[in-house]
């Protein structure tokens, strides 16, 4: 069976109380995902979403205070409207929109936590591997129009794991690179893409060597 | 820089170890580039534990040490001592979270949660990578307190600051401190009167070296930030120079213009030149300009001719004066639900539904009856009353839905002290529930319906209104499900408690949480209930929500006690990881201004870039996400290291 990866960005007063909850009742719940913890949801740039997407998360997640409650008055308001606009925005990149999702959980509700992560997990697993190929075959190729075009031309629905897989094999630790420039925000400057992009491409590449 | 991360993996006796293959991880960590050491133990958190710790930190020379433990909230502070106390910055020691949200949650599938478990580490490795060491931020203290409202709470917040050796100003708009318990004729469940236990503190308050009382006085504006605050407090103009002043009330008395008396509720006429009550402190009389007849018509100039010292000045301009606090409690006090919203009741006006305090006024004996009670509209002698609990309160379609807590006390409280002055008169009192949470409060109210009678009926009431001289009152008895309608001679309303017009006001200007009533919030509910969201603010009283005298008091003297900590200390010490602006990069766009819900972005007009001020920075991370440059960032969570650490999150 598809086991879909799942980034999840919790914030650290409410959802992150609320998965630490869940622990300590011993709810069960599939674990695809692992946690980012950011102090509030609001510190999720959209940004970081498209970065999970990129580096092959079928999933992301975000976990937010209940309107009202935010501890610093109203970042999850702000999360709530970027995700809003993010949405549309992968539907035009090809993403199915339904593979992000903002949920308001509280620290006291470990049981809606365990709730929401088999839900997504599910709803995730429903779409299938995330199709992502490098900008260059999108940019030569059709241009696609959002979903519809998609399931037109056939394209969505499950698919097998192993071609994921095969896909991920035979990225090319160069291209991984280029492609990392390339999507990496024009907003990162150059003196940090330097700064980071060799220390990684090094890491990479020798994982990559090593499968 | 070269990378040493030390990974030490908890067992947590079989907590972990149990579904997590711990020495799998640990190997596996091994492996990962940047770790220098890995280990495993069984308890991490027990001293043999912290010592593999601090000795792995100086064998390896680690950089950063990541604990695979528990949750953070649990022994972060612990291993962040111990990696100190090894020499370590204790912001480059993180826990990774391979407890409650791994072992524990994907019991019986010990390789999913293994591979989990090393993904979690690995996350956690990557932003201990980037980890600066910080220090705790030091922001200098102004060690001076301001309190905002001069009710019981005020009143003990400042005298409790004062004691404690730190200078207060107590800032009250009204020209008297002693807010509404002032008003008060005795308190439940002691029936002690309350004027009696108050005015003493009111006069302590006023006499006190160390507290700078300014009555008649209104915060104006705050700026500034914990340790640091300006606080600009506008002095209304009171037309009496009330430092010449001798308060020897002559100008009171000749006075010609009346007007109701806000303090005895509109039940008697006060002066345009008046002192609220008696024992009011400072016992010095004010102007009403509103009300004046010289300021009406220029004419008249009374009091001024009859002031002994000449200390009326109808010239005098509001004035506004600039203090210097390090810590500001707000304790502005509650308002009664505006009895025009209750139209089924009259809407306020039936002269013969009175409102609780209105009662409260006739009860005291130095009211406008000299405590007789006697209804507005004939001052007979009222032989039925009926008292009504929850009026606004508890009515989440029509008024508010919290429950404003006090009402079924006072209301019983009236009901027994209505007895006890006319003894052949019935009470009537309607409730939904009798609430009397409360040391010797359930007592009270045995007391009330066993020993004085007063007839308890459950139920609402639907209408109220007036026929031949009566109040007629249609409720319902929901115990005996049959109609009940009462002629009664006086009703008497248990108002909804709500946060003080004022305080809203003030809310918004301090930039202080409120809740959807305009209750000011706390920072949490359960375990910083004095203390408000931005950082040196503290709450006392209702402004925070309904409370009775003994928890106002409780809350007043906790939030003193906040302060006096807070004061304790040289300087004031801030958690590090904010958010923090590259001038270089910054273009200047003040997104970040316009996002920071505490106005700790703020924009350089010299240079034209962003600042953030890391006093009162509380390290959201907003303006981080909203950054157009990617300039602002957050130290020891940056956009690189959440990119690396979701990286990591994804790898196999």
């Amino acid at each position: 069976m598809f086991e879909p990866r799942i980034v999840c960005f919790f914030c650290r007063w409410c959802t992150y109380a609320g998965a630490d909850l869940a622990g300590t009742s011993r709810k069960q719940y599939p674990p695809n995902g692992v946690v980012v913890r950011v102090n509030c949801s609001g510190r999720v740039d959209p940004q970081h979403v498209l970065w999970a997407f990129r580096e092959g998360a079928d999933g992301v997640l975000i976990g937010g205070c209940h309107p009202n409650d935010c501890h610093y008055q109203d970042g999850n308001y702000k999360t709530m409207r970027r995700v809003a606009l993010l949405k549309p925005l992968l539907e035009q990149m090809g993403i199915e929109p339904e593979r992000l999702r903002l949920e308001w959980i509280s620290a006291a509700e470990g049981e809606k936590l365990v709730g929401v992560m088999n839900g997504f997990v599910d709803a995730v697993r429903a779409l299938g591997p995330l199709e992502y190929g490098p900008i260059a075959e999108r940019v030569g190729g059709p241009r696609p129009t959002g979903l519809a075009a998609k399931a037109a031309a056939g394209t969505t629905g499950k698919k097998p794991a192993s071609k994921k897989s095969a896909k991920r094999a035979v990225k090319t630790p160069a291209k991984k690179t280029a492609k990392r420039a390339a999507k990496k925000p024009a907003k990162k400057t150059a003196r940090k893409i330097t700064k980071k992009a060799p220390k990684r491409t090094g890491r990479s590449a020798a994982k990559k060597r090593a499968r | 820089m070269e990378h040493r991360i030390g990974v030490f993996v908890c067992h947590c006796g079989t907590n972990i170890a149990g579904t997590v293959d711990v020495k799998r991880v640990a190997e596996a960590l091994a492996k990962h580039p940047g770790v220098a050491y890995s280990t495993d133990y069984t308890y991490m958190c027990s001293d043999p534990g912290q010592n593999l710790v601090k000795d792995a930190i100086k064998k390896h020379r680690l950089t950063g040490v990541i604990v695979a433990a528990c949750s953070p909230t649990l022994h972060e502070a612990t291993f962040r001592r111990a990696g100190t106390s090894a020499g370590m910055n204790p912001y480059q020691v993180e826990m990774a979270n391979v407890r409650e949200h791994c072992s524990w949650v994907h019991q019986g599938d010990k390789e999913q949660a293994t591979r989990k478990a090393i993904r979690i580490v690995r996350t956690m490795v990557e932003k201990a990578k980037l980890d600066e060491a910080l220090v705790p931020i030091e922001v200098p203290l102004t060690r001076r307190a301001l309190v905002v409202g001069g009710g019981v709470a005020g009143i003990q917040a400042a005298l409790d600051i004062a004691n404690a050796g730190y200078e207060v100003v107590l800032v009250e708009r009204s020209p008297s401190i002693g807010g509404h318990m002032a008003q008060l004729s005795e308190t439940f469940p002691t029936l002690d009167c309350s004027q009696c236990i108050l005015t003493p503190k009111m006069v302590e308050a006023a006499q006190h070296r160390r507290i700078r009382l300014m009555t008649y006085s209104e915060v104006e504006d705050v700026a500034g930030y914990v340790g640091n605050f300006r606080v600009k407090i506008r002095k209304k103009a009171a037309y009496v120079n009330r430092d010449v002043c001798t308060g020897c009330g002559l100008c009171v008395t000749k006075c010609p213009a009346k007007t109701p008396s806000e303090f005895d509720e509109g039940l008697a006429p006060r002066k345009a030149i008046y002192t609220p009550f008696p024992q009011a402190v400072p016992n010095k009389p004010v102007l009403d300009a509103e009300h004046c007849t010289y300021f009406k018509n220029g004419k008249c100039g009374v009091c001024k001719k009859v002031c002994p010292v000449s200390a009326v000045d109808y010239e005098q301009k509001d004035e506004i004066v600039e203090e210097k606090v390090g810590a500001i409690v707000v304790a502005t006090g509650f308002d009664l639900y505006p009895m025009a919203k209750m139209g089924e009741y009259g809407g306020g006006k039936i002269k013969d539904v009175v409102t609780s305090l209105q009662f409260e006024r006739m009860l005291s004996a130095s009211g406008p009856t000299t405590g007789e009670v006697k209804r507005p509209s004939d001052g007979k002698v009222p032989k039925e009353v009926v008292f009504l609990t929850c009026v606004g309160s508890r009515d989440p379609e029509g008024h508010v839905p919290y429950c404003s807590k006090v009402c079924c006390m006072y209301l019983t409280k009236h009901a027994m002290l209505y007895k006890h002055k006319v003894h052949d008169g019935q009470a009537y009192l309607f409730y939904m529930d009798v609430r009397t949470g409360g040391k010797g409060y359930e007592e009270f109210y045995q007391r009330a319906s066993e020993e004085d009678d007063v007839l308890y009926v459950r139920g609402k009431v639907s209408k109220i209104f007036e026929e031949d001289g009566k109040v007629v009152v249609w409720g319902v008895d929901t115990l005996t499900g049959k109609k009940v309608e009462i002629a009664a001679d006086l009703a008497v309303m248990g108002l909804a408690m709500v946060p003080s017009a004022a305080a809203q006001e003030l809310a918004n200007k301090l930039k202080i949480h409120a809740d959807e009533w305009g209750f000011l919030s706390e920072a949490h509910p359960k375990l910083r209930p004095v203390e408000s969201l931005a950082p040196g603010f503290y709450l006392a009283g209702a402004a925070q929500g309904p409370k009775d005298i003994p928890e106002a008091v409780a809350q007043a003297s906790g939030a003193a006690s906040k302060v006096a900590a807070l004061f304790a200390e040289e300087v004031y010490h801030r958690e590090p990881a904010i958010a923090c602006i590259d001038e270089d990069l910054c273009a200047g766009c003040r997104i970040c201004v316009s996002v920071c819900p505490y106005n700790a972005a703020e924009f350089d007009e010299e240079k034209k870039v962003a600042r953030i001020q890391e006093a009162i920075c509380e390290g959201c991370g907003a303006c981080i996400a909203a950054c157009p440059s990617g300039s602002a960032q957050q130290r020891n969570l940056t956009d690189d290291q959440i990119y690396n650490m979701v990286s990591a999150a994804l790898e196999d």
